[in-house]
Parts: C-alpha cells; sequence; structure tokens
C-alpha cells in the first residue's frame, strides 16, 4: 500500500469539499441577490420587526 | 461600544462583508503555512510513516465539527430563549459548514484507518459517535428545510441542536471511557506526546480550519439575511445598488 495515495486521497477530497462549499455559497448569494432585485414576495414573518434582532 | 448594535440582521450584514476578506485571507495564509510544515518541516512518524501526515486535517475538521456544533447549539439556544432572529440565522449557516466539516473528519479517518489499522472502518465509539454527529447536523438541516415558517424552523432546530449536545462530550472522551481502535488524545492538559513540529503544523492547520469556517459562515449567513430580511426596508438601498451594478 503506497502511503501517498491515502494521503492525496485525504487532502484532494477535503480541497474539493473546501471548493464545492464556496462555490454553493456564491450561488445562494447571487440567487438572493437575484431575488432581492426582482421584488419577490417577502420571506414568511420576515422583516416584522425591522432594525430589531 | 455597544456590541448590542451588532445583534441586528441591518447592522450585522455590512459587518460580516468586512469581515469575510479578513478571515478568508488568513485562512489561505496559514492553510499555506500549515501545509509546508505538515509536508516540509515535519518528520515521518516511528511507527505510521509518511501516512500519519493525514493528521494534519484529520485533527482539525475533527474538532472543528464539534466546536460548531456546540457553537450552533448556543446560537440556536439564544434565538430559542430571545426570540433573536440573527441568532438563529447563524445557528443555521453554520450547520453546513458542520457537516462538511464532520464529512472530512470520517472521510480523512477512514484514509488514515486503513493503512494503519487495516479497515477503513469499525464501529467503534469514537467513530461511531461522530457519525451520530453527522446525522445530527443532517437531521437539522432536513428539519428546516421541513418547515416553511421560518420561525417555527428556527425553535424546533435549536431543540434539536440543543438536544444533540450531549453527544459531544461522548465524542471527546469516548476514547477515555470505552476501549476503541480508534488512539487516544494525544494533546492534554499535560503536554503533547508528538514532536513539536508536528504540533506546529497541526495547530497552525487548525487556526487555518477556524478562519475558513468563520469566513464561508459569514458568507452564507449573509445570504441567508438577504433571504429572511427580503421586504425590509434597511435592504431597499442595496436593492438599488445591485440593480445599477447589473444595469451597467
Amino acid at each position: 500500500m503506497n502511503p501517498w495515495n491515502f494521503i492525496l486521497g485525504a487532502y484532494a477530497v477535503t480541497l474539493l469539499v473546501v471548493v464545492v462549499e464556496i462555490v454553493a455559497v456564491q450561488l445562494r448569494r447571487r440567487a438572493a441577490e437575484s431575488m432581492l432585485d426582482a421584488g419577490d414576495e417577502p420571506y414568511p414573518h420576515s422583516a416584522d420587526s425591522p432594525g430589531s434582532p | 461600544m455597544n456590541w448590542f448594535r451588532y445583534a441586528s440582521p441591518a447592522t450585522f450584514h455590512p459587518l460580516a462583508g468586512r469581515l469575510i476578506p479578513w478571515f478568508g485571507i488568513a485562512a489561505a495564509l496559514l492553510a499555506a503555512i500549515g501545509a509546508w510544515l505538515a509536508f516540509a518541516v515535519a518528520p515521518v512518524d516511528a511507527q505510521q510513516g509518511e501516512v500519519y501526515r493525514i493528521i494534519y486535517i484529520h485533527v482539525p475538521s475533527a474538532w472543528m465539527s464539534m466546536f460548531l456544533y456546540v457553537v450552533m447549539a448556543f446560537w440556536g439556544a439564544l434565538a430559542l430563549g430571545f426570540g433573536t432572529r440573527l441568532s438563529a440565522m447563524l445557528a443555521q449557516a453554520i450547520a453546513p459548514t458542520g457537516a462538511l466539516m464532520t464529512v472530512i473528519a470520517l472521510w480523512t479517518g477512514a484514509l488514515w484507518g486503513r493503512p494503519t489499522w487495516g479497515t477503513y472502518w469499525a464501529w467503534d465509539a469514537r467513530m461511531t459517535s461522530e457519525l451520530v454527529l453527522l446525522f445530527l447536523y443532517l437531521g437539522v438541516i432536513a428539519l428546516r428545510q421541513a418547515i416553511d415558517d421560518p420561525r417555527r424552523a428556527d425553535r424546533a432546530c435549536a431543540v434539536l441542536a440543543l438536544v444533540g449536545v450531549v453527544n459531544v462530550p461522548i465524542i471527546y472522551f469516548s476514547v477515555r471511557w470505552w476501549n476503541t481502535l480508534h488512539q487516544g488524545a494525544s494533546i492534554r492538559a499535560s503536554g503533547a506526546s508528538m514532536d513539536p513540529t508536528m504540533l506546529a503544523g497541526m495547530l497552525v492547520m487548525t487556526f487555518a480550519f477556524w478562519s475558513y469556517a468563520i469566513a464561508i459562515v459569514l458568507a452564507r449567513l449573509r445570504a441567508i439575511v438577504l433571504e429572511r430580511e427580503r421586504g425590509a426596508a434597511w435592504l431597499a438601498p442595496q436593492v438599488s445598488r445591485t440593480v445599477a451594478e447589473a444595469a451597467r
């Protein structure tokens, strides 16, 4: 068993997971911004007391 | 300084936007230094050989998986107790990153286990309780998706997260409480049973994982704030700005 195969498998998948998560968050942010720009219906029960915690 | 000022989505949203690049850069720099220490400085392990180098991502991701769960439960508890929207959004933003950290910990653990123990998986207490942690994260995420009313979803997810917290000390102390295939802790209050350069690399990588987790959770939180606060008056300038940017 070549140990570097296991090391490469561990690091490569970790890097892949990180890249996928970053891309997914970017896409989610863009989708949220476009919904905002399109003036979609407010999220249920949101902004019921804007500015408050 | 009034910290409660930042307890509102309207004030925290721009603050998070300013913090993300700093934590992102810190994560990249620390990961680069950690990788250099891990592969160029730290010696080969006397017993395990080269394969021990998986420790530099396995241990930080396992620590982060437990830590993020506790933080998620903390913010969930605040949302449950005080009805604070931002706390609930933070708990919501943490869950996917916590789940991914758990996946990384399990995956790298399996790849470390095969050459050292002869198996990818064993139903021992440490590994099984870490798998339960993954199911708890997935349960919190699924529960939120299953409830339409976000405030009800906040409360339900907070309760599930709080109940699941009991699993975290079980994971941590499992190697002491039971006779497990998984090795015991290498770092204790009395000191670390590893070479100082190995320890340095592992700690630097841990800070890299921390910085990354903060950056990505804040980025997701900003998207969640936009999703949940759309229609709020404070977002109106943001809308006109993004429309103007899109028109350019």
